[in-house]
């Protein structure tokens, strides 16, 4: 019955559609969970998550696809990998002014994506990584089998016929949930006090005896490793890795999500996401447009609009406190 | 700051002069020596066809990379709006050239004028009243993306997804000394280095291009000193506009127009003015000729693919290296 109605009525609620949804808003939550360690809390403009999430993805697909490692101990490796990135990008950007900092870490990013797609031996170029050559194996195959069981449990629970992203839906919620409230308890710990410190006045912090480009450096490879996370779920998500998929765009969609919650709030993030990803996805459900590249404009505008607005009218975000911002800068 | 940044390091060429000076000079020397080994092992005629190439898409670099720096230099804004401003150009030309017929010509100059009016609309309905509120560096950097995605949802709208190309002639070619140049070719070259020369003049010799540099060095100072710094930031923006306006007619007369490929030139774009010393209009141009010519010359080294790589790995290595640029001097950075 349930699925009759939810397959044949578009205008009704599709529950697939919106638990999709979910998963990017989830997905999203991690990446400005990231950049809202570097940018709220620490002030440096970073706009390479993108890059970062490749590395993430990839390395993670390279290990498990073409050296047939468990995709579980791929996990801790390849973020291992996106960390030494951060550190990469990291240490020779991080004495450059803001700006250039902002310019430094998107051109890293766009160096990591166009090696990924140029170097075919060992990404897959423009076809990118899904299973090895003979098919015998797929980076996402042990991600199959904890999904269908977790599926399993909502058969058991009543559901008759769950979303197949149901399983990435929660897992990628639970990150995204326990990850924050990583965040805020480590912001109350010395080391954060020092972030904030930075942030506010690198010159007094450093006159204290902080070691700033240290702790800059740390922030960096901690968000770092948040990307890979969510470069993981992205492509847990599309079941497919493909350079196209960390252009810069996901970096900016990741500010949007940022500004909408709020800088130097961590329990905003989250909140921004979904607001976020239902305003942008939502226009879709409404069906103004027929045409594809009409839907992806229209897409482009509501996310250039959100930040704008936000920007002009709010630019603390809707949880952010307006000083911080100003300290911000 | 200068004294900050000079202490930094060693100073083992220190015959050379100061800073700005031996980083030209090295720059200078290491470029000769890369063409010289290049025209060794590869030929002469290989290395001049290259670098034709090379000046055609450096002309185009330079082109947007003028004014980004120009108002970079005055606002200190990084706008990542240039590349989408570029592309409305191109697709404005199309609109004119191919949808109404009109010449080459007559579109390339509707198209300027156009991306000097969103210029002028971007600056007097947002960033100047954000300025006037005291809005930081984030936050306009966050407006100038805002706007770049509305600028390309436009373009998705109103041209879809699609390639479209401009009515120009790409196979006719000339032979000049041997070596073949495409008509489309010449055209940019010739249009983007004179257009650029003048429009250096122009900031370097006139009332105006002195005031631009007041304000460019002290905005607070230029404006008790009484220049009409609202006005000069206009005009920034109509030059900038402008140019970037031509600048996307000139990417679209040698390749396809689609809506990300204002985007796609953005970053070396940035690449060409960090180069030349952010905020240096004669220094983006150089910076725009010389990255240009450095991209097509690794196609004779390296697989052609990897080309665009070439001009991301300048970027990062002149911010590491040298982030005021080759020809900045270190107050900026």
């Amino acid at each position: 019955m349930d699925t009759l109605v939810l397959g044949i009525s578009t205008s009704g609620f599709n529950l697939s559609f919106w638990v999709g949804v979910g998963v990017i808003a989830g997905i999203y939550a991690i990446v400005a969970l990231g950049l809202q360690l570097n940018v709220g809390f620490t002030g440096m403009d970073n706009f390479g998550m993108a890059g970062f999430m490749a590395v993430g993805a990839y390395t993670m697909a390279i290990l498990t696809v073409d050296h047939d490692i468990s995709f579980w101990l791929s996990l801790p490796l390849s973020m291992l990998v996106t960390m030494g990135f951060g550190l990469l990008v990291g240490l020779p950007s991080l004495r450059l002014r803001s700006d250039y900092f902002a310019i430094a870490t998107i051109a890293s990013a766009e160096l990591i994506r166009l090696v990924a797609q140029n170097a075919q031996g060992l990404t897959g170029g423009n076809q990118g990584i899904f299973c090895s050559d003979d098919f015998s194996r797929c980076y996402d195959d042990a991600w199959v089998k904890v999904s269908d069981t977790i599926n399993g449990w909502f058969v058991d629970l009543g559901m008759s016929d769950p979303p197949s992203a149901l399983p990435l839906l929660v897992v990628a919620w639970i990150i995204a949930i326990l990850l924050t409230v990583a965040l805020v308890r480590i912001q109350s710990t010395p080391w954060g006090r020092v972030l904030r410190a930075v942030r506010e006045d690198e010159d007094a912090a450093r006159a204290l005896g902080k070691n700033t480009v240290g702790y800059k450096l740390q922030s960096l490879v901690i968000a770092s490793a948040i990307a890979a996370l969510a470069g993981w779920l992205l492509a847990l998500n599309l079941a497919t890795i493909h350079p196209t998929d960390y252009e810069p765009i996901v970096t900016f969609f990741g500010y949007s999500v940022l500004v909408l919650g709020g800088l130097a709030n961590y329990w905003g993030v989250p909140l921004g996401a979904i607001f976020f990803w239902v305003l942008v996805e939502g226009t879709r459900t409404l069906e103004i447009f027929e045409s594809e590249s009409q839907q992806v404009a229209l897409r482009l505008f509501v996310a250039g609009a959100v930040l704008i607005l936000v920007m002009v009218f709010r630019p603390q975000g809707a949880f952010g406190k307006r000083e911080e911002m100003m300290l911000g800068d | 700051m200068e004294e900050v940044a000079e202490r930094r390091g060693a100073r083992p060429l220190a015959f050379l002069g100061d800073s700005q000076r031996r980083a030209r000079i090295l720059t200078f020397a290491a470029f000769a020596l890369i063409l010289l080994v290049l025209i060794v092992f590869e030929g002469l005629h290989d290395v001049l066809q290259t670098s034709i190439n090379g000046l055609s898409l450096g002309a185009i670099y330079a082109l947007g990379a003028v004014g980004l720096t120009l108002v970079y230099g005055i606002l200190k804004l990084v706008n990542f709006a240039q590349g989408d401003m570029l592309a409305f150009g191109g697709y404005i030309a199309y609109l004119a050239n191919v949808t109404w017929g009109l010449p080459f010509a007559v579109a390339a100059i509707l198209a300027m004028v156009f991306v000097a009016l969103i210029g002028v609309v971007y600056e007097r309905g947002l960033l100047g009243p954000m300025r006037e509120r005291g809005a930081g560096i984030l936050q306009l950097l966050l407006i100038s993306i805002g706007v770049a995605f509305i600028l390309r949802a436009i373009i998705t709208f109103i041209w879809s997804t699609n390639f479209k190309q401009l009515d120009v002639n790409r196979t006719g070619t000339k032979e000049i000394l041997g070596l073949s140049i495409g008509d489309t070719q010449l055209m940019v070259i010739v249009v983007g280095v004179s257009v650029l020369v003048a429009v250096g003049l122009l900031l370097r010799y006139t009332l105006l291009g002195k005031r631009m540099r007041a304000l460019s060095d002290n905005l607070d100072l230029a404006e008790t000193s009484g220049i009409n710094t609202r006005q000069v930031i206009l005009i920034t923006w109509i030059f900038a506009g402008a140019l970037a306006g031509l600048a996307g007619v000139m990417a679209g007369a040698i390749t396809d127009l689609k809506p990300e490929y204002g985007f796609a030139l953005l970053l070396p774009i940035f690449a060409a003015v960090v180069l030349g010393g952010i905020g240096d209009a004669f220094g983006a141009l150089f910076g725009g000729l010389l990255l240009g010519v450095v991209i097509e010359l690794s196609t004779l080294v390296i697989d052609p693919k990897w080309k665009v790589t070439i001009g991301f790995a300048v970027l990062i290595l002149v911010l590491i290296i040298r982030p005021q640029g080759l020809l900045g001097k270190a107050r900026t950075v």
